[in-house]
């Protein structure tokens, strides 16, 4: 190739035509990404106060099951949006709130009143009743939601699937 | 048929595909690699394109929304004419269709086909079995059952371990803060177009490249692979022994796939489809979540490894691992093909399926996790009770009422997370009994909260009668002088 073909116009258009391209993929990939990203929000975006119903329904010194709606689902989710969790109402307006999801692998633990034990069925599990661990696999405690009493209410903080780095 | 012949003539003048269709049909490979040990390759490519079809098919009436996917799929099963048994032939051509690539992965393997020249199509290779994999596990999270559900729960929990960046990858794999209908949409997207793409083009590459460089020949113990020479010695073994492709080599290929094929549509007529079992609710928490098959080796490991170990190995292993199996072709590229000629090759793939199928055996069994309904369900046998004093029966009872029984296994029924305690008496003095019970350890939890003096009391003297007839229970000395000792008053005893 000559010096003269390697400048000639028409590479000229072609490099162009090259520049344009990516300058108008650059444009299409920014809100593309941005769309992919989209369920990135600041974690607190992904938490709400919701109500698990009357401080009355839970026993004093007693660990129930409760559920709550999850707050940032679509109409089309069904029953995936129902959360369970375990409520310890240890005395008075004193509670504790776990999340169902074990803190190893997230299945779900059950409660066993007799021996005021958490079991969980994956991998073998255990936590005390005030939801530290006891035995097996997991690196720390059950996740535990914030809570308040509002009205008679028992009222927590969630909204998003708890694991070591996303908090309850 | 002149006619026939004349529209192909016409199609053919404007297309120019038949030649070079017909010299890629009928090229040359060497005599010897017309083998049945060079099957699995088009088998995994038949199987591929049987899941292509069954996936479209099953895509006309599966619903991938959270609220409406598991009534899709019972419709399949029981609702639409022969739905079971398409999704039944998806499910088993899965399994099989990683199986096979296993399988081909091993022959190539053996046969040392991923050197000189042909590295690139291993990295390719590695690449496409780490997208069936993609598959499988895209594949059970479509069957939105409870097992599903509490899969990408432990998805999320694995990539929740990562640093800094876990809550973010959190978020990203769910479509958003928790598993619902956003989560089952973009791995629908991901098993249905994503992936699929992948695969199909790179299964291409995988082709072309398999036409380019030659199928690999047949490994002989002393011919030694080295970069100057061997492209040259391969045209000679073309040259001196080689067969076309079509029709002399491809008959086996053609053989082995249709009786894979059969093999599925065989596990799916006797066997059926897999589930869906119990509806995605996260309230029904009485599950006990299982990952499907090719999965179960992951699931034993995760409840063998010591807790320390699990983030790392998680993490930093796979990395390493697939960066082997991608590395292999380059630090390994030359040398002797033949498998009689590479003891540590044979060796460590002897090590690592032996592995694989042990922890996969494992995790059929489950013997990590407490049997959940053992303190309910399983009695204490009958021997155990018999003769015993109202202390040590109130002690049976307090076993099975305290869950002990979920862990400990008597008479080979219940759990067996913890040792079975048929004979615990002989191993444990009374005081290690007690100390056990009320401090746990050695990862029994610590009981000492949980029950009540007089309930220790008898807990320890029904387990102190837990020894084979005529062998005595263990005893230390200051037993022996205790119970020579005048007894201690009764309300001294705590």
């Amino acid at each position: 190739m000559s010096e003269e073909q390697k400048f000639s116009r028409r590479t000229l258009l072609f490099k162009l035509g090259i520049l344009i391209n990516t300058i108008v993929a650059v444009i299409v990939a920014v809100p593309v990404v941005g769309y992919l990203l989209s369920p990135l929000l600041k974690t607190d975006r992904y938490l709400s106060w919701i109500s698990l119903g009357d401080i009355g329904d839970f026993p004093e010194g007693q660990t129930r099951l409760a559920g709550f709606r999850s707050p940032f689902g679509s109409a089309w989710d069904g029953a995936t949006d129902e959360t369970a969790c375990w409520v310890r109402r240890i005395q008075g307006n004193q509670f504790q709130v776990f999340a169902v999801d074990c803190a190893h692998l997230g299945c779900p633990v059950r409660w066993f009143p007799q021996s005021e034990l958490f079991m969980c069925p994956c991998h073998g599990g255990v936590y005390y009743a005030d939801g530290s661990r006891a035995a097996g696999p997991p690196p720390r405690g059950l996740f535990e939601y914030p809570w308040k009493v509002q009205g008679g209410k028992l009222m927590i903080q969630a909204g998003q699937l708890p694991t070591l780095s996303t908090r309850a | 048929m002149t006619w026939l012949r004349n529209i192909a003539n016409w199609l053919d003048s404007r297309l120019g595909l038949w030649a070079p269709v017909r010299d890629m049909a009928t090229h040359r490979v060497p005599r010897r690699s017309a083998s049945f040990f060079y099957v699995f390759g088009s088998a995994a490519f038949v199987l591929f394109i049987l899941q292509i079809v069954t996936g479209i098919l099953l895509a006309f009436v599966y619903v991938p929304t959270g609220a409406d996917a598991w009534n899709s799929l019972q419709a399949l099963n029981h609702g639409v004419w022969l739905g079971w048994f398409l999704r039944a032939i998806h499910g088993w051509g899965a399994d099989f269709m990683v199986a096979v690539v296993l399988l081909h992965l091993c022959q190539v393997f053996l046969f040392g086909a991923y050197k000189f020249p042909r590295e690139l199509n291993w990295v390719i290779g590695v690449c496409l079995l780490l997208l069936t994999l993609g598959m499988a596990f895209t594949g059970q999270v479509l069957r939105f059952d409870q097992d599903a559900y509490w899969g990408l729960g432990i998805g999320a929990s694995i990539v929740g371990r990562v640093p800094f960046v876990g809550a973010v990858l959190v978020h990203l794999l769910l479509g958003g803060p928790m598993i619902n209908g956003a989560t089952l949409s973009r791995f629908f997207t991901l098993h249905v177009f994503v992936i699929p793409a992948l695969l199909i083009g790179l299964v291409g590459l995988h082709l072309l490249l398999v036409l380019k460089l030659g199928i690999n020949e047949w490994p002989m113990p002393g011919r030694v692979v080295r970069r100057e020479t061997y492209l040259r010695e391969y045209e000679e073994e073309l040259r001196k022994d080689s067969i076309p492709f079509v029709p002399d080599a491809i008959w086996k290929d053609m053989v082995f796939a249709a009786a894979i094929v059969l093999a599925v549509m065989a596990c799916a007529a006797l066997f059926g489809p897999f589930g869906p079992r119990g509806i995605p609710d996260p309230t029904i928490i009485q599950t006990v979540p299982q990952p499907d098959f090719f999965f179960l080796w992951l699931y034993a490991l995760l409840a063998l490894l010591p807790p320390q170990m699990e983030t790392p190995v998680l993490l930093v292993a796979p990395i390493f691992v697939i960066g082997a199996f991608l590395l292999l072709p380059f630090v390994a590229g030359e040398g002797e093909k033949s498998w009689r000629r590479r003891p540590v090759a044979v060796l460590s793939m002897l090590l690592i399926a032996v592995s694989l199928a042990s922890l996969t055996s494992l995790a059929n069994r489950t013997p990590w996790s407490p049997v959940m309904d053992a303190w309910s369900g399983d009695p204490v046998p009958r021997p155990d009770l018999q003769g015993r004093s109202p202390l040590e029966l109130r002690g049976a009872l307090v076993f099975q009422d305290e869950q002990c029984r979920n862990c400990h296994s008597l008479g080979g029924v219940g759990g067996q997370r913890g040792p079975a305690l048929d004979a615990v008496a002989t191993t444990l003095t009374q005081d290690q009994l007690i100390r056990q019970v009320l401090q746990g350890g050695g990862n029994m939890p610590a009981y000492g909260k949980n029950l009540t003096p007089p309930e220790v009391t008898a807990l320890v003297a029904f387990l102190e009668t837990l020894h084979p007839v005529g062998e005595l229970p263990a005893r230390n000395a200051s037993q022996k002088e205790m119970e020579n000792a005048a007894p201690l008053p009764p309300q001294s005893v705590r």
